[in-house]
């Protein structure tokens, strides 16, 4: 069990320990819905600028609002990001991340919090470990689910079989280019929640969202009860209190790392995390509640 | 003869573009819509004889095709031993064997409604095919290369600028074309509505490694036909330089079904056996270390890459050669035992180039000089019963600094 592993200095947990090695993400986004509040995804590239300074960095913004983590696992070929997540990449690699480490990260932080944790993961490397030792790994050391960028629906069948024996969440990826047969079939494939990507393109910070964007978000949600996510271009308050008539949660990334690139040391890393997640979470909070607004 | 016509291997890739247990189609969710339009098009286009028509004129006004199949006499009495024909590839517009692919493509992006297209390029040849392509038939077209690239095939920057291509210097990873192929990659995912990926190697996403093999084989294709009628009999082995592998699958196509037909593609060898200093994916039984099947830019197949799954760094002498990964296609042959490959070396590649140039007058781009290194090793051991075609697969106009340093 994780705790066993957790420094004598940890503090409690804010839950019951070990409650369930699953569901958390579900937990999750019930808790959410029942107080009427847009969701925080928050990403972060694992190991950047250090596997040991990612640490404090996630708890301090777990603490000032974000109800779900991604922890981004470093590639050196990450073709879906942009410069932001690249040069975090970049750094994480060079500072010696590795999916292993990732997956040691997961461990101590789990003993130390119960947000809900994400591997966020271009296949490779996951394959490399291999699919089951991954799994295995993951679900050990406390991750609720796994995101594989380049990872579709149709070729995920042993992927799905092995995650699911480990209970951890399969969030798949839906696009505006995805058609509606493809919706049906990635929607079929996740479980925890579904990421709708906002645009076509990279990841990285935009001036405003896209205008079919409400549209899309109705699209997607004829073919699934999951809570939806949605990521690509969200970076600031605005954009988050808009997203609380339209999504489940927003997803925020390259606003994140760019917090942490500009910072000198982990502990102002922390701080400014923490100053941008609240201020995030403020306008989740007071935005536009989906269930005044949905028309569904 | 069609360009594109049915051979016998037409089963491979299946439907899901696997080729035995490689290939597939690893992207974000974004691309699939696109690479699935891509898919109907050409198999659209395929069935279209004016779809064909229009192609096979391009090519042949164009383009120049028919290539000679050359018999290299001076070059076969040097060595001694086989006799060796060269496919002239390297005589087409533009220099190399890539404009087959990139006017197959411009014409499916044109009946796409695309009217730009993206491509990579890592000795800029694709790059320059893809750029004149792009003028030929009225398309914007944008070229992403590695910095390090640019710099040693500067030649062929001028030449796409002045065909009217932007090029964009990458200077990310090695700054090679691994690192130009994420940006072309990253654009389309950003401007996929209104672009086409031209993507120049038997890589990629499915259908691509499909798409660019079976517009390639028109190389193998004219190849069986020359010899036949030369010699009358098939030749006794195929050369070709792999980098992705498009000169050689496009050679090897045509000769898959003729068990007596022996397929050798070269890797480069590099500098050195370990990891970074070489691009051999496939020979690795030849002490070259880190290749191990993996997922890289969209396909699963043969990866240099660290035990962590990193993409590795590589080198090569030759840009066009210089990539971790290896159509899905090839890595299938090895498996299968259907075609054998090695590895040269960046010196031995040099020597190679010098030599062909001196004994038969011709300067071969030093992707090619790869395919003829390997046959200066071999043919000399060989009787003179043995018939060998090797695809020089572009000309070396554009690695003149390179030479330069050697001559």
């Amino acid at each position: 069990m994780s705790e066993t592993a957790a420094p004598k200095s940890a503090p409690a947990p804010t839950h019951t320990p070990n409650s369930a090695m699953t569901g958390r993400v579900a937990q999750c986004f019930r808790d959410l819905s029942a107080r009427g509040e847009l969701g925080l995804v928050a990403y972060v590239t694992a190991g950047d600028p250090s596997l040991e300074a990612s640490e404090p960095i996630v708890l301090a913004a777990a603490e000032s609002g974000a109800d779900v983590i991604e922890l981004g696992v470093p590639f050196s070929d990450p073709v879906a990001d942009g410069p932001t997540i690249q040069r975090a990449s970049e750094r994480a690699l060079r500072a010696g991340a590795t999916l292993a480490g990732v997956i040691d990260l997961v461990r101590r932080l789990r003993a130390r919090t119960q947000v809900p944790l994400i591997l966020f993961s271009y296949f490779n490397p996951i394959l490399q470990m291999g699919l089951e030792k991954f799994a295995d790994a993951a679900a050990a050391a406390g991750a609720d689910g796994v995101l594989a960028t380049d990872l579709t629906p149709e070729e995920a069948a042993g992927y799905l079989a092995i995650m699911r024996a480990r209970k951890l969440d399969t969030i798949f990826l839906a696009a505006p280019t995805s058609t509606d047969d493809r919706l049906a079939k990635i929607a079929e494939c996740s479980s925890g929640f579904l990421y709708l990507i906002s645009r076509t393109g990279v990841t990285g910070t935009r001036d405003s969202l896209p205008e079919d964007l409400p549209a899309l978000a109705r699209r997607v949600r004829r073919f699934t009860k999951l809570p939806l996510a949605v990521g690509f271009g969200i970076s600031r308050p605005e954009h988050v209190s808009i997203l609380g008539g339209i999504a489940d949660a927003a997803v925020v990334g390259s606003a994140i790392v760019a917090e942490i690139e500009k910072s000198v040391s982990a502990k102002e890393a922390a701080a400014n995390v923490s100053r941008l997640i609240r201020s995030l979470k403020a306008a989740a909070r007071s935005g536009i509640s989906r269930r005044l607004s949905d028309d569904r | 003869m069609s360009s594109i016509a049915p051979t016998v291997l037409d089963s491979v890739p299946d439907a899901r573009g696997r080729f035995g247990p490689y290939g597939g189609r690893y992207v974000p969710e974004t691309l699939v819509a696109p690479l699935e339009e891509l898919e109907r098009v050409y198999a659209a286009a395929s069935a279209d004889p004016k779809f064909h028509a229009e192609l096979d004129a391009l090519l042949h006004d164009f383009a120049g095709r028919p290539t000679p199949l050359q018999f290299a006499e001076r070059l076969t009495a040097h060595l001694g031993g086989a006799r060796i024909y060269i496919k002239r590839e390297d005589l087409l517009h533009t220099g190399a064997h890539k404009i087959n692919n990139s006017l197959g493509q411009g014409l499916l992006a044109v009946r796409m409604g695309k009217k730009r297209v993206v491509a990579e390029t890592g000795a800029g040849q694709h790059g320059v095919a893809t750029a004149t392509v792009a003028a030929r038939l009225g398309l914007d077209c944008t070229v992403y290369m590695g910095t390090e690239d640019m710099e040693r095939q500067r030649l062929n920057v001028n030449r796409m600028r002045l065909l009217g291509a932007e090029v964009v210097g990458v200077d990310a990873g090695s700054r090679t074309l691994k690192d130009a192929i994420n940006e072309a990659m990253r654009d389309w995912v950003t401007n996929v509505r209104t672009s086409h990926y031209l993507l120049g190697s038997v890589l990629g996403a499915h259908p691509y490694p499909q798409i660019v093999r079976d517009f390639h084989k028109v190389i193998g294709e004219e190849a069986r036909e020359q010899i036949l009628k030369k010699e009358d009999r098939l030749p006794d082995w195929l050369f070709a330089c792999v980098g992705g592998g498009s000169n050689a699958i496009g050679l090897f196509n045509a000769f898959l079904a003729d068990g007596s037909v022996k397929m050798v593609g070269v890797e480069a060898g590099g500098r050195g056996h370990t990891l970074g200093e070489h691009a051999v994916r496939l020979a690795a039984a030849r002490g070259f270390s880190g290749a191990r099947p993996g997922v890289l830019q969209g396909t699963y197949s043969y990866v240099l890459q660290t035990n962590d799954g990193q993409i590795a760094t590589t080198h090569s002498i030759s840009a066009g050669l210089d990539y971790p990964a290896v159509g899905p296609e090839h890595a299938w042959l090895a498996d299968l035992g259907r075609a054998e490959y090695t590895a040269v070396t960046d010196d031995d590649a040099i020597d190679a180039a010098k030599t062909l140039a001196r004994i038969e007058g011709i300067i071969p781009a030093l992707e090619s000089a790869h395919a003829i290194a390997e046959l200066i090793r071999r043919a000399p051991k060989m009787n003179e019963n043995q018939l060998v075609i090797v695809n020089l697969s572009g000309r070396g106009d554009k690695d003149m600094e390179t030479l330069s340093r050697y001559v």
